[in-house]
Order: C-alpha cells, then sequence, then structure tokens
C-alpha cells in the first residue's frame, strides 16, 4: 500500500525465504518426531500462504498430507474499540484442534498481540495438545511475553522501521524489505 | 467504518456500506455454527434494546448478536420500563445516556422516533424498526438470504407482495434492493399500495399471476390483522386467492427462484403452510442470517468508534 517508503535494505530474497521455510519445516518434524498430530494454521493473509507452503515441504520431506487452515483475528484484537480491520477474511480449520499440535503460522512476529489474538481464536475451536509458533521474520519489540519457536530470520530493528513482507500469492514476487524510518510518507 | 454513526434507515448507507456488512456477516455466520459461539470483540460494550413496540424475533436477534459479541445487552421493553409511567422519549433517551450506553437499538410505534433519539445521544442508535417507515436490519439480513441462496444481487427481480403502504420491511427492502442494483416489483392490491406508489422507486403491479414467472424472489409481506381500521380488502380468503402464496403460485415461477417472509407468518394467508415448510421457503434462514447480519452492523458501527472515523 504505502510503497513509496524508502528500501533500506532486502531483508530476504526468494532463494534466502524458500531456505527458511525449508529448514522450519525440518525442525518442526523434527520436534514433532514426524508429522503425525500434526496441524497448521496460518494467520490471515501472508501467514495462511506460508503455512501453505509449510505443508507442501512436509509433505515433500515426509510424505504426508498436514492439516492447513487459515485464521482471522480481527474479531480478537485488543484495539478493535479504536482501529478496525478494514477486511475481515474468513477463518477456516478444517481439522479439530483437539489433541494436536498446532502450529501458528504469521509474516511477520512484532509486538506479540497478533499471537494472544490468534492464539485466543483458536482455543475457540477446541483445546489443542500444544501450540507452537512460526515466523518468517522477528523483528523485535515485543509487548507481551511471546516468543517464536521457529524462526525464519531474527531481524534487528527500529520501532520506527518498516518490515515489509511480499509473497509470489499475494504481492506477486519472494521477498522481505526493511523500510527507512521515513518508510511511512 | 461505515459511512454514518447511526442506521435509521436505507439512506444512512451506501453501497460500499451495504457490501461491507454483507461480507463481515459471512464471517460472523462461521462464528454461529462453532461450539463456542462467543467472540470477545465489543468486550466492556453496552448495548441497550429499546423495544417500545411488542416485539420477541427482532430483540432476540438484537440480544443475541450483542452477547455472542460479549458485549453487555440490557432490554426495556414497553411493558417494564417507565414508558408506561408516561415517561418521555426525550427523559428515557436522558436517561439510557446518564447510562453510558455505547449502542441503543430502538423499536417504536412513531416513525421518527429513531431520529429524535440519535439527535439527542452521543452513542450510535440503530433502527429496530419505527411505525410503518423503515426496518432496516430486516432489509441487510433480507439481502445476505438472498446473495446466500441465489450467488448475487445485481439483475434480481424481487416482487415484494401484500400491505406496501404499512409496512416497514417494504419501506427499507425497496430502496436497499435499488442499492444492490436489483430490481423491486411491489405488487398488491391498490388499497394497499400508497396513494403515490410511483415514488417508491419500485415496478408497481396490481396482478401477482402475471409477474410470477419473472421474479427471482417472492417477498410476502406479513397480513396486519391487529390494524385498528380494518382490513382494506373483503376477506382473508379473497386476499389469499389473488396474493397468497401456494404451490401453485410456486409452480409458476422459475425453478430457482425462492420464497421470503419477515415474520410472523398468518399461515393460509398471505403464505400457504406447505410452501412455507417447503424447501424452497428461506424463512427460516432469514432468522438465522438475522444474528449474523446484526452481529455485523454492531461490530462495524461500534469498532474503531473511538478513533472518530465512523464519526
Amino acid at each position: 500500500m504505502s510503497g513509496s517508503g524508502k528500501a533500506k535494505a532486502v531483508v530476504l530474497d526468494d532463494v534466502a525465504i524458500d531456505r527458511a521455510l525449508t529448514r522450519i519445516a525440518h525442525e518442526l518434524l523434527e520436534a514433532n518426531k514426524g508429522a503425525e498430530g500434526l496441524a497448521l494454521a496460518g494467520i490471515v493473509t501472508r501467514g495462511a500462504v506460508l503455512a501453505q507452503r509449510l505443508a507442501t515441504r512436509i509433505k515433500e520431506i515426509e510424505g504426508t498430507e498436514v492439516p492447513v487452515g487459515t485464521l482471522d483475528i480481527s474479531f480478537y484484537r485488543d484495539d478493535v474499540a479504536t482501529r478496525l480491520n478494514p477486511e475481515v477474511h474468513r477463518t477456516d480449520l478444517p481439522f479439530d484442534p483437539d489433541g494436536r499440535c498446532v502450529v501458528l503460522v504469521d509474516d511477520v512476529l512484532f509486538t506479540g498481540r497478533t499471537i494472544r489474538a490468534a492464539m485466543d481464536a483458536l482455543m475457540d475451536y477446541g483445546r489443542p495438545s500444544c501450540v507452537r509458533l512460526a515466523v518468517l521474520v522477528d523483528r523485535g519489540h515485543r509487548e507481551l511475553p511471546i516468543r517464536a519457536d521457529y524462526v525464519g530470520k531474527n531481524v534487528p530493528t527500529s520501532s520506527r522501521e518498516q518490515i515489509k513482507v511480499r509473497l509470489l500469492e499475494t504481492d506477486g514476487e519472494d521477498t522481505v524489505l526493511i523500510l527507512g524510518e521515513d518508510g511511512e510518507e | 467504518m461505515l459511512s454514518n454513526k447511526h442506521i435509521l434507515g436505507m439512506d444512512d448507507l451506501s453501497a460500499d456500506d451495504i457490501a461491507r456488512i454483507l461480507e463481515t456477516a459471512e464471517s460472523f455466520a462461521e462464528v454461529n455454527t462453532r461450539r463456542i459461539k462467543k467472540l470477545p470483540t465489543l468486550r466492556g460494550l453496552t448495548v441497550v434494546n429499546l423495544f417500545l413496540e411488542p416485539s420477541t424475533r427482532t430483540r432476540t436477534s438484537f440480544e443475541i448478536a450483542a452477547k455472542r459479541l460479549s458485549a453487555d445487552a440490557i432490554n426495556f421493553s414497553a411493558s417494564a420500563s417507565a414508558t408506561v409511567k408516561g415517561e418521555s422519549l426525550r427523559d428515557t433517551a436522558a436517561t439510557l445516556a446518564a447510562m453510558s450506553c455505547d449502542l441503543v437499538v430502538v423499536r417504536h410505534k412513531y416513525a421518527g422516533a429513531p431520529r429524535m433519539l440519535a439527535e439527542m445521544m452521543d452513542c450510535s442508535v440503530v433502527n429496530g424498526g419505527d411505525g410503518i417507515h423503515e426496518h432496516p436490519t430486516q432489509a441487510l439480513l433480507d439481502l445476505y438470504t438472498m446473495k446466500r441462496a441465489l450467488g448475487r444481487l445485481e439483475g434480481l427481480r424481487v416482487g415484494i407482495v401484500g400491505d406496501i403502504s404499512h409496512s416497514r420491511v417494504a419501506g427499507s427492502l425497496v430502496p436497499a434492493l435499488r442499492k444492490v442494483g436489483a430490481t423491486p416489483v411491489v405488487i398488491a392490491p391498490p388499497t394497499l399500495l400508497p396513494s403515490r406508489p410511483d415514488v417508491l422507486g419500485a415496478e408497481v403491479a396490481w396482478d401477482l399471476d402475471e409477474q410470477l414467472a419473472s421474479l427471482d424472489v417472492a417477498y410476502m409481506l406479513r397480513v396486519q390483522m391487529e390494524r385498528a381500521d380494518g382490513m382494506p380488502f373483503p376477506s382473508l380468503r379473497e386476499y389469499a386467492r389473488f396474493y397468497g402464496m401456494n404451490a401453485a403460485r410456486l409452480a409458476k415461477m422459475k425453478p430457482e427462484a425462492i420464497v421470503m417472509h419477515p415474520g410472523p407468518m398468518n399461515r393460509g394467508v398471505e403464505i400457504s403452510a406447505d410452501v412455507a415448510d417447503g424447501d424452497r421457503s428461506l424463512v427460516l434462514t432469514q432468522v438465522e442470517s438475522g444474528v449474523a447480519v446484526r452481529m455485523a452492523v454492531m461490530y462495524l458501527l461500534l469498532g474503531g468508534a473511538d478513533s472518530g472515523v465512523a464519526a
């Protein structure tokens, strides 16, 4: 949207994103000792794309189909009274979270508030045996006691900088940019 | 996030607003199929249902919608409130304002009462039906139901059959259909049409049978038996014969056409029992949609309100 921001640097290019997702897929399988009981829930919109890609990787590695869903957190945000999400998408979890290890997938981990909302949303659908968090970029500046279990890349940022994740499915290219402090103009 | 702070009539909503409400309602419809049908979205906000005219389904629908969004829903009904003790609407409004509520849903027997209330209060006001004027959330849930059933709204030909001149449902549905690019056709005997039906902005027809084949939706209005001045037609039997939906009439409609009714129904008058209970009747779907649509209205009116965007 605010595409005019000055691109300070490319944090991840398409090859690096690909490698990061492959590594995360391996780490997930290693920690879970296989794909058994695993499910992915991507947070709308780019997290959902990443979850789909992780499922494809897992299929390639393990030969198992892992159920993938999408989670819209608009109704669980803590700032509904001040900011309204213009676009509300649908939550679609084609699996019962009860007893599964559900991995939340998002593009950027920042304040942690989105993840807090996502956990609340997920719990309304059932009682997972555990919830894990996988993100492509962790940019720091947490406001809640939340951390990621799987990280594509840690990117130290100033709070005024912007991280822009662009994915093939949603934006026509795979890249993660860090925009300068005047990024918003 | 809507263009107005209040929804008093269809004039308050743009085509974009309507599209946004219907889209948001789809997400809420999903919530209503869950085991835990509750969201924390409007926690701490207070919704007052001020129903100064008897109503069960609309009030219940708003109440469930508020509760599923975790808002506190408080009901004032005509019989239990101070209005029976002679309190004026102005004083009722001042009382509610003093209790700092966030949204008032008002039903009143006089047209314009919601507008008067809106002018006196800081919070959002939703018209839950005022006299023979408008009932906008009914029109929104009807649009939602049509869209779900037929896949589109644009280009639909919707016959609204019955007491057009005294129907607040028609009062909102006709402009609502025009805003989304559908064609409303009001079908009634001349005695049930306003004296200037041309100002409605709908096509006008007297003969239901002539229209059947071209309609995508037959929207049957309730015959208001309780009207004090008597029924402006010779008998209920005659009304049913000329304007009642029945199996024979349904058979003359397009195979995918649907029948709707805002309820409560007079079975055997405006709609026969077999059609009402048949699989082309969406009467219960309308009720079900009502909760999701009202959740969407509350969410879009109350969400973001502090930022001043909606004001």
